[in-house]
């Protein structure tokens, strides 16, 4: 009763802070060098990480691919499966899940601690609204940023894709023909569905974030929890979420 | 002792502002942390909340200040409720927090012009003078573009009182404004709080476990005890009292003849 209780209460202080944050937009020029702060953070944080975590997948995606697919005579088809599953699926999913655990855990850790040392609460007698000074510049970064990041992601899974079909023998296939099949099959749609997720992921993650930071009580080892909540609880709610969005997509 | 640079300009919008705080009562879980509270801070008023340790000190102030409300009672700024930012708005209600709570990520000067900027409260260049005039108060202007962390304790607790006095505030509340700062200094925050009285009627409360500093700055004095309110009188009468637990707080004994501390040293 006290988990379901605690997940409500934690729902609606989300929306509530969502609300504020929103109320808070005619203050965003005001806040642009906060946003483009923000911004340069999550990329810089995510981007060497998406690189590598991408090109493998794209890599591992063809491999296997190439294995089952070898023994249909299907080989041609490995592009077409690599990139849309790189950006329907893999791109958006993998650049929330790294956003959660980078860039999410550092701002909860963050707002926890400022919450714990009194920082909010001296932004509330001073009549700032927390939500405007450390939510709002969160969020629209993590908008603008997370279409870009999901779009570099997907063309280094597809790099990745290509240079296992090129250099892995039994696979046999270049990576012109790679990029032939996948241009045939990966259509502009495919992409935009996947930067619809990122967007989606990306917001779920921050509000995630900022909500568990924000409602961290205690003392400095509350700090460490919220940090694991809100990746545990990101994780979950992209996974889920997932599920619907494809649905409503397809 | 007046101030011979004041803190703030001077201002003809300022109104006097009375503290009214009415049956408080605030209980976390089943603790019950305070308990029919009722007292009311005169315009421009120096007023004291004292107590030991754990008495509900900080916890009142907090209330005072609109970021918690009463599980009971009402606390109003001028008969307006101090949780709304309007009111917090309308009297820039500013707080020194005992830990300082200056924004780490932000130079001394940014956490001073925080708020005058966030408000649109006037240009630049008055921001700029308003924040090195309330540095130089504190003589805490060589600090102006260090970060907090940076900082020493009492440094830090400066910069707090300077980002209040930047806030021009009509009530001002203070915990523990001297703890971690050397007697001069704590002198000088003494003689700040008696400036802001005397030249802007600023109303001040202030918690504080410096007992000689509150009966030298205070019009009046309460006592908490537990949650709950001894008293409220001028320090003189305060001093002359005979309630025990009143006089134990002001003329603490240390007496190591104590049977405890024998005790200690005997198993040690």
């Amino acid at each position: 009763m006290t988990q379901i209780q605690g997940f409500f209460d934690s729902l609606g202080s989300g929306l509530i802070m969502v609300w504020r944050a929103l109320v808070s937009l005619p203050a965003a020029p005001r806040i642009l060098k906060r946003v483009a702060e923000q911004a340069y953070l999550i990329g810089y944080t995510t981007l060497p990480i998406v690189t590598i975590l991408c090109f493998f997948i794209g890599g591992v995606l063809a491999l296997q691919a190439g294995i089952t697919l070898r023994d249909f005579g299907a080989k041609e088809f490995i592009g077409a499966l690599v990139g849309a599953s790189m950006a329907r699926e893999l791109g958006p999913v993998m650049v929330a899940i790294l956003l959660a655990g980078r860039v999410g855990s550092a701002a909860t850790a963050e707002l926890a601690s400022m919450r714990v040392y009194s920082e909010v609460d001296a932004l509330v007698t001073m009549n700032i609204p927390p939500e405007r000074l450390l939510v709002l510049p969160r969020l629209l970064a993590v908008l603008l940023v997370m279409p870009v990041i999901t779009v570099l992601a997907n063309i280094i899974g597809w790099l990745g894709g290509a240079l296992v079909c090129e250099y892995v023998k039994f696979i046999g296939l270049s990576a012109d023909q790679f990029f032939r099949n996948l241009q045939s099959f990966v259509t502009v749609d495919d992409v935009l569905d996947g930067m619809i997720k990122a967007e989606i992921f990306g917001f779920l993650v921050m509000v995630i974030a900022c909500n568990t930071g924000l409602r961290t009580r205690g003392g400095p080892r509350e700090i460490g929890a919220s940090v694991t909540r809100s990746v545990v609880l990101s994780l979950i709610a992209i996974l889920t979420v997932d599920y619907f969005v494809t649905k409503v997509l397809a | 002792m007046p101030l011979t640079r004041s803190p703030f300009p001077e201002r003809d919008d300022r109104a006097p502002v009375t503290v009214e705080v009415t049956h408080v009562a605030k209980a976390y879980g089943s603790q019950q942390v305070l308990e029919d509270i009722s007292l009311k801070v005169e315009p421009g008023e120096i007023f004291v909340i004292m107590g030991p340790s754990g008495s509900g000190k900080s916890v009142l102030l907090r209330h005072i200040a609109g970021l918690e409300k009463p599980s009971a009672g009402t606390i109003t700024i001028n008969g307006l409720d101090p949780t709304e930012p309007e009111t917090r708005n309308r009297f820039a209600l500013a707080l020194v927090f005992q830990s300082g709570a200056l924004f780490n990520s932000l130079s001394v000067y940014d956490n001073l012009a925080l708020y005058p900027l966030e408000h649109h409260l006037c240009p630049k260049q008055e921001i700029r003078d308003r924040v090195m005039r309330a540095l130089r108060i504190l003589s805490i202007e060589h600090a102006v573009q260090k970060l907090p962390a940076e900082l020493s304790g009492g440094m830090r607790k400066r910069v707090a009182i300077a980002r209040a006095l930047v806030m021009e505030p009509q009530v001002l509340l203070y915990d523990e404004p001297t703890s971690e700062l050397d007697p001069v200094m704590a002198a000088t925050i003494a003689e700040i709080i008696g400036t802001l009285k005397q030249e802007h009627d600023v109303t001040s409360i202030v918690v504080s476990h410096d007992r000689d500093l509150s009966l030298t700055i205070a019009d009046r004095v309460a006592v908490l005890h537990h949650g709950k309110l001894l008293a409220v009188a001028p320090p003189a009468e305060l001093k002359a009292s005979t309630d025990p637990i009143i006089t134990e707080f002001l003329n603490p004994k240390i007496d190591t003849a104590n049977p405890r501390f024998k005790q200690l040293e005997a198993s040690s």
